[in-house]
């Protein structure tokens, strides 16, 4: 018989940790943590996501090859969100030469 | 020879391989849509910092009652959806039509919830960028851009729930024709895949959308 046959009982365990952690990160967002607040809400979504696909999905239980797809699809996905945000928030890091707005002027002249 | 066990197709060797190139096809789908949902996702970080206060003024203007109510929703019929799975993988046919059929509930119930509750009361309340928007306090364009970001991300998402509603209809057929046995229940694993992604995102969309605006 292929696949992994889960118990009853850890199906339910990581359920209840779930609905726990929903609880938790909404109780957190009432709270006042400043910054905290969105690494508190991330970090718990993260959590919850784990034990989806740990138990849930049999990833604990699957073979390296697909743990292999899996971790290549986070690692292309942290390139997309990574290279993405260190451009957009970065721009304006270095001044532009003053040199250049001078040739602007004058192209439009 | 396997003509004896129509379980499995004639280009695998046995069951266990069968398993390993279905499960490996949903992963690999899987991927592409972390990367689909991965450029919402982005493009909601970027605006977010940019138009930081709009944003977190369009998080408070969201029931976070609902979308708490909503994520339990969708957890428990999560958990029906792998007790389905374990129900086919023990051959348990009348199990797995109850779990099938309780997994689908929740998912329309998930879907009903956001059309009735929540986006037909953001309509109301003129909040539907492009369709019927009339708030005017200020900041009204980067508020509308949240909105924006807000239907997309969770009508997409709804999509993909309605698309897995679709699939569990035919699987629930399936099962009531006794199509599924102990060797032969790829289907609903791979099903069970695809509807715990659905879950994932919706993980990642709630607190994004309604708590990190800060509720305090």
């Amino acid at each position: 018989m292929p696949g992994h046959i889960v118990p009853k009982k850890l199906y339910i365990l990581v359920f209840a940790a779930l609905i726990v952690l929903t609880g938790l990160t909404t109780g957190v967002a009432f709270i006042n943590l400043g910054k905290w607040n969105t690494v508190a809400a991330l970090a718990i979504a993260v959590c919850k996501a784990s034990l989806v696909v740990l138990f849930f999905m049999h990833l604990r239980w699957g073979s390296n090859l697909l743990r292999i797809v899996v971790v290549s699809s986070l690692l292309w996905l942290a390139i997309l969100i990574g290279l993405t945000l260190s451009d957009v928030f970065t721009r304006d890091w270095t001044p532009v030469p003053s040199n250049w707005e001078a040739q602007i002027q004058q192209d439009v002249r | 020879m396997h003509s004896s066990n129509t379980a499995l197709a004639e280009q695998f060797d046995d069951l266990e391989q069968q398993h390993e190139a279905s499960s490996l096809g949903m992963w690999v789908f899987l991927a592409t849509e972390i990367m689909f949902f991965g450029g919402l996702f982005t493009a909601y970080i970027i605006f977010r910092n940019l138009y930081l206060p709009a944003f977190e003024a369009g998080s408070r203007l969201l029931d976070v009652r609902i979308g708490a109510f909503n994520t339990a929703v969708l957890l428990c019929s999560s958990l029906t959806m792998a007790l389905a799975v374990r129900a086919a993988q023990l051959g348990k046919k009348g199990a797995l039509i109850t779990f099938l059929l309780l997994t689908l509930l929740l998912g329309l119930t998930f879907v009903g919830v956001k059309l009735t509750l929540e986006w037909r009361h953001d309509y109301l309340e003129g909040l539907a960028p492009g369709v019927n928007w009339t708030f005017d306090g200020p900041d009204s364009h980067h508020l509308e851009l949240f909105f924006c970001f807000y239907f997309f991300m969770t009508s997409v998402h709804a999509l993909h729930m309605v698309i897995g509603v679709g699939v569990l209809t035919v699987l629930t057929i399936m099962a009531w024709r006794g199509k599924f046995s102990p060797q032969r229940c790829n289907a609903v694993e791979m099903s069970g895949l695809y509807w715990h992604f659905v879950d994932i995102i919706w993980i990642f969309l709630f607190p994004l959308l309604y708590l990190i605006g800060g509720r305090y």
